[in-house]
């Protein structure tokens, strides 16, 4: 397996999380480029959860397409006007072969983001397609549906890879993402429980960068930086504890998550929550895609694109506060983001009841200027610490 | 016994074949659909009175076949907004709902449907009783999302019937295919999860003779249904697929399932069969056949129409009569000897027909440009509704790929007049006639010269 990252062993913590904000702000994607040129093959799927360990099994690189901060310039004329951003710097950077990919998968997880996969297979020649996980997840039928459609993708991986993939290597890659979870979850936890010690940003490029790279080598990086993470000096402040929630699709730029760092603890959040939406280990030694669809349903989490009816989106979000000592929330929603749009209301309207308080924002991936942003965020924090 | 049932029975040409109609029967499509869609409302009004329990459903898999087999009525919020719209009230309906939160940017009929709930079901064309249940697809997410909206209001249960779609375009499965299967035993189960729901909140057992008689109905209107698109390759069109379309529309979702749509789509087909076989066409003059792509513009309804007709524009087709009829396009006949697999293929067939005339529509219309003698596209993708617009832009462009046919593309709202600007609408479907008119004389002159050669 190529080595994809730049040696980082011997630079400073601080050096390799730069590093990792370079990738993650990087539209070229050097690493998924890199992987590319040692002969390896690639498949694009669509935010928000994707089960990687199919694609990992066959021996190709799953790539989380989330969009990028760039002008969609080619983008932009194959959609209309009122889309969020995501959608249309998504396939720029595939029209602009910046992403070269083997395959394309897209999910129905709302409105725009179901038509994704009709428009990339007008536009290219490698397959293109809709996987779609159940959106009725309380059907006692959902999880044998779901293993099926799994058993569908993996006969479309294993004709790109050219060869089959077995019970084993599935198992195995159970376990390579078993181990990446636990590492996302110390991240986390480091987060909640020491928030002073890693900053939003510093945590989300560490975690984005997952998407990207061999799972093998983020599970190394990991295991080099938490251990790292934990010796840092820095002292506790008196900041707000603050949960960000609107960061489960389209990705705020790194500045915004930067600036609510300058005011605030984040001790928990949506960002990327794809790549820790399984919330436990998958058990490994059974039938590996049932495993995996069973974990999809029953160990999970929360996003306001999956309806579940264990799972009133409000009532997490408030769980979700308290689990983390929080004393406020952010909440946003990507702009022309209908779903999140939506949980906005529901999610305004919990925090009311229970008398936490709250800053509502949109944001845009490519937004570059946030002075009034952080104007009104810091006057948010200061009133609640002063009040 | 009901004015609807009574319409049923009286339609005195019903087995008259069309060649033997009068000319009477020219327009009754539009005034019986208008007349029953009233009384369809004033039922809906008086379901409380009667202790009668109604669900909220979509045009996109509604499951008035299991619902109706319950006696429970279906409620349309989509039409419901529609109809706000259309009577231009939709504006304080969707203030409303600004004003309790929901943002400039979520779908106009959510917010319209948001406002009536708000004033507790008060509506232009009637009293819109609360939900015991509500029912939907997965055709569209936003269903899913305003489901739940009523599940934090109301506390009655929601049930998605989950729907697979196709995969990749042009890759459809069917019976005896794996993944067909796999989808097909999904959904079947969830209609026998269904059925349990409603039995608890209707307190009654299911029925499956009367199931298979909903059932039977809708295969009759779907057979029609069919059958009406397919009429319109006529010249003249006999009917406008965007202004009578939409009449039709409500009637074909409203009276699912029932005797009286049964009887309508009977009735409408002799009509247009009889318009057909006379060559009678719209009121208006047809120069330019076209087909629509998207959902109409409905606050400005009338004035939207007239900057076509007033061109000669004719809608022979629109990609709206396939996906809001659910799939009815197909012509889906159940087999009401296994009544319930039947519906689960059926369902999983229709409603997967639906999404892909939103989503992989492109090669259907230019599929449709020979039969129908088409001159023009018309793409009218709308803010509100992301599903239909977000691939419309990729879709002409496909189109404009594949054929030399002229195309429009123009934006804006089926409910926020604020989105509407009818001077720009205008100058588009101006611009868009003349290129046509230019068009024609380059074809006309050439074909002459290539005669005279
Ligand atoms: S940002 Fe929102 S609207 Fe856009 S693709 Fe993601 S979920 Fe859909
Ligand atoms: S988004 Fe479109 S299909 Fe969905 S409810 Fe709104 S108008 Fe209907």
């Amino acid at each position: 397996m190529p080595r994809v990252l730049d040696p980082y062993e011997a630079m400073s913590l601080a050096e390799a999380i730069a590093m990792c904000r370079d990738l993650v702000e990087d539209p070229d994607f050097p690493t998924v480029a890199r992987w590319r040129d040692s002969g390896g093959k690639v498949v694009g799927h669509f935010q928000v959860y994707f089960p990687e360990e199919i694609v990992h099994a066959a021996g190709l690189l799953p790539f989380k397409v989330r969009g990028a901060p760039l002008e969609a310039r080619q983008g932009e004329s194959h959609f209309g006007s009122y889309l969020c951003s995501i959608l249309k710097t998504s396939l720029e950077i595939a029209l602009t072969n910046r992403l070269a990919l083997d395959m394309f998968v897209s999910h129905p997880i709302c409105d725009s983001a179901r038509n994704l996969a009709a428009v990339w297979g007008r536009n290219f020649d490698y397959p293109c397609e809709i996987l779609y996980l159940p959106q009725n997840a309380n059907s006692a039928h959902a999880a044998t549906y779901l293993r099926g459609e799994y058993a569908r993708l993996s006969r479309e991986v294993e004709a790109i890879a050219g060869h089959p993939i077995t019970a084993d290597e599935l198992r195995a890659s159970l376990g390579v993402f078993n181990e990446n979870r636990r590492l996302l979850r110390e991240l986390y936890e480091i987060k909640r429980e020491t928030p002073w010690l890693l900053a939003v940003d510093e945590a989300y490029s560490l975690v984005a960068v997952g998407g990207m790279v061999p799972r093998e080598e983020h599970n190394q990086l990991l295991r080099w930086a938490l251990p790292r993470i934990r010796e840092r000096s820095a002292i506790p402040q008196d900041r707000m504890r603050l949960v960000f929630a609107g960061g489960f699709c389209e990705q705020p730029p790194l500045d915004l998550l930067r600036t609510i760092a300058q005011f605030s603890y984040v001790v928990d959040d949506d960002l990327l929550i794809g790549l820790r939406w399984i919330t436990e280990d998958i058990p490994v030694g059974g039938d590996p895609l049932a495993d995996l669809a069973e974990a999809y349903l029953e160990r999970s989490s929360y996003s306001p694109v999956q309806h579940d009816l264990r799972k009133p989106k409000e009532q997490m979000l408030l769980a979700q506060i308290k689990g983390a000592n929080a004393g406020a929330a952010i909440i946003t929603a990507a702009k022309m983001c209908e779903p999140g749009l939506d949980e906005v209301v529901a999610y305004t309207k919990a925090l009311d009841d229970e008398g936490i308080p709250y800053f509502v924002s949109e944001f845009e991936e490519r937004m570059t200027n946030f002075d009034s942003l952080q104007i009104q965020l810091e006057t948010f924090i200061e009133n609640l610490l002063f009040a | 016994m009901s004015p609807t049932t009574q319409m049923v029975q009286d339609a005195p040409d019903r087995d008259v074949p069309a060649s033997e109609l009068g000319a009477s029967v020219v327009g009754r499509g539009n005034k019986d659909g208008n007349r029953l869609f009233r009384e369809w409302y004033e039922e809906l009004t008086s379901a409380p009175e009667r202790n009668e329990h109604s669900a909220y459903v979509f045009v996109m898999g509604s499951l008035a076949e299991i619902l109706r087999s319950f006696d429970i009525h279906t409620i349309f919020p989509e039409i419901n907004g529609l109809q706000t719209a259309v009577r231009h009230v939709a504006d304080d309906y969707i203030a409303q709902a600004e004003d309790y939160g929901f943002s400039a940017d979520v779908c106009g009929y959510v917010k319209a449907d948001i406002g009536m709930q708000l004033r507790a079901g008060d509506h232009p064309m009637g009293k819109i009783p609360p939900p015991s249940l509500a029912v939907y697809t997965n055709a569209c997410n936003t269903y899913v999302k305003w489901a739940e909206i009523w599940e934090r209001m109301y506390h009655v249960p929601i049930f998605t019937l989950d729907i697979p779609g196709t995969r990749a375009a042009g890759r459809l499965t069917w019976s005896g295919n794996v993944d067909f299967e796999n989808d097909r035993r999904y959904v079947a189960g969830q209609i026998g999860e269904l059925i349990e729901l409603c039995e608890q909140v209707t307190g009654k057992r299911f029925d499956i003779d009367k199931l298979r008689e909903t059932m039977r109905y809708t295969n009759t209107m779907s057979e029609k249904w069919k059958r009406l698109i397919e009429l319109n390759q006529s010249v003249p069109a006999v009917y406008n697929a965007v202004t009578d379309g939409t009449v039709f529309l409500g009637m074909v979702n409203g009276f699912r399932g029932r005797p009286e749509g049964a009887a309508y789509f009977t009735d409408l087909v002799k009509e247009m069969e009889y318009k057909a076989a006379n060559h009678i066409g719209t009121p208006f003059e047809e120069k330019y056949r076209l087909v629509f792509v998207g959902v109409p513009c409905y606050p400005i309804f009338r004035r939207f129409s007239e900057m076509f007709t007033e061109w000669g524009g004719s809608f022979a087709g629109s990609s709206y009569l396939w996906f809001a009829s659910g799939g009815a396009n197909l012509g889906f006949q159940y087999d009401l000897d296994r009544p319930l697999e039947s519906l689960a293929e059926g369902l999983l067939v229709t409603v997967r027909d639906a999404m892909d005339s939103m989503f992989y529509s492109n090669q259907n219309l230019v599929d449709m440009i020979e039969p129908y003698g088409i001159d023009g596209v018309v793409y009218h993708p709308i803010k509100s509704c992301r599903t239909v617009s977000t691939g419309l832009a990729d879709n002409r462009r496909a189109v404009m790929e594949a054929t030399d046919v002229a195309t429009l593309f123009m934006e804006s709202d089926h409910m926020d007049k604020r989105v509407v600007s009818e001077a720009q609408l205008k100058n588009r479907i101006d611009a868009f006639f003349e290129g046509l008119a230019t068009r024609k004389v380059r074809r006309s002159s050439a074909s002459k010269n290539e005669s005279e050669a």
